[in-house]
């Protein structure tokens, strides 16, 4: 392999977890977290075999003519790389089926809509008031107490 | 905003700092301290013209058990949080069957898929592949029909037996290997004709174990997820 190809892979792999990492962190939608998630594990499995590569050398299996003092890659990454994609997809598995049912509860897979039905849940459960702004949280002063009429009145003027 | 562009920040210094760890290595040349040591004894002591599989199941096999367990985990979790199909009766008999080419593609695709993925698990120990590879190609063989003909499920415990009893066959050839005085997981039964089908002692067995409970695991995954599509 050139030069220019094992750069080449290499920059891929790093733009592979760079573009995982900054999808996971810019996106809301829920879906396109567990993508960007599974983007930057490729790129870490990519990086992993790329450590185990040795120039001029086959791949670590035996073939009947072969002598066995020829050179070989590294094994170990690839074995591990083998059980990091197995352990990614169960992973990837279970992130979407909370995704699934995230979905059926709230109707959404916008995290930041998702997070607002969520507290407006959380504060009709616990008979608070919502909290109007970040920097006044409903919990910092007493308040009077809140009859059910008034908190249905609350939610239909922040809706 | 501040919060993105300190995102963006962050990969791009993350991946700077990947690069220059990496090009900093002779890259193409690595020092390979353990590998070599595998590579120069592992045909003498495992038997497998696979190196990799040599590594996966023989060097590191209590590592492949826990993974293992961690797909096990995440296929409970995942039944756990999706929970039983509901009405599965009325659901799957409203679900029409799949056109033409896909239920025709499907009947043509099963028995070929089956022979690929046992091909592929049975010569882990010989050529690129394994019971990983194989098993997810099984998987995709039992989930094609259901694509096809949504009305015909296949039972989870079914799935579950299997799943089990490749579980149990993997753990109990470890104890095997542990009752004969040697270390769990040992591989047994000698090294046989270096590139043979029957060589490399029980890593076939190990294997095949692996591939039934990954493909097992993978198509009951896959199934729950479907069927929670269509019951909602």
């Amino acid at each position: 392999m050139s030069e220019f190809a094992l750069l080449t892979l290499l920059i891929g792999a790093l733009g592979l977890i760079a573009l995982g990492i900054g999808g996971l962190v810019l996106s809301r939608n829920l879906f396109r977290i567990v993508l960007a998630l599974s983007l930057a594990e490729a790129g870490a499995n990519l990086l992993l075999v790329l450590v185990g590569f040795r120039r001029d050398a086959v791949a670590p299996i035996i073939e009947s003519g072969q002598a066995l003092t020829a050179i070989m890659v590294d094994p170990i990454p690839q074995a591990m790389v083998l059980t990091a994609i197995v352990i990614g997809v169960g992973v990837q598995a279970l992130a979407l089926s909370l995704a699934i049912r995230a979905y059926a509860a709230y109707g959404t897979l916008d995290m930041s809509v998702m997070r607002r039905r969520m507290e407006a849940d959380i504060d009709a459960a616990a008979g608070a008031q919502p909290a109007t702004s970040l920097h006044a949280p409903a919990g910092g002063r007493p308040l009077p107490p809140i009859s059910a009429p008034r908190l249905a009145h609350d939610k239909g003027a922040q809706a | 905003m501040l919060t993105r562009y300190g995102a963006l920040l962050f990969a791009a210094g993350f991946a700077f700092l990947l690069f220059v760890l990496f090009t900093s290595q002779p890259l193409g040349a690595p020092t390979m301290l353990a590998g070599q040591a595998v590579l120069n004894e592992a045909a003498g002591t495992v038997g497998a013209a696979n190196i990799v599989t040599a590594v996966v199941l023989a060097y590191r096999g209590i590592d492949t058990l826990g993974e293992l367990s961690i797909l096990f985990a995440a296929a409970t979790a995942v039944g756990l949080v999706l929970g039983r199909s509901h009405g599965t009766d009325a659901a799957a008999t409203a679900r029409e069957p799949g056109g033409f080419i896909l239920r025709a593609g499907a009947d043509l695709l099963f028995p070929l898929l089956l022979v690929v993925g046992f091909y592929i698990i049975v010569h882990g120990h010989l050529t690129p592949g394994g019971g990983f590879q194989g098993g997810v190609v099984l998987a995709a063989a039992f989930v094609l029909p259901v694509l096809a003909r949504p009305s015909e499920t296949i039972s989870h415990s079914a799935m579950a037996w299997v799943e089990g009893l490749a579980g149990g066959v993997f753990i109990v050839t470890g104890l095997l290997a542990l009752a004969v005085d040697r270390a769990f997981l040992t591989p047994l039964l000698g090294t046989g004709q270096l590139g043979t089908l029957l060589s490399a002692g029980t890593l076939p067995l190990l294997y095949l174990a692996v591939g039934l409970k990954v493909g097992a695991e993978l198509a009951n995954l896959l199934l729950r997820m479907t069927e929670e599509e269509s019951g909602t």
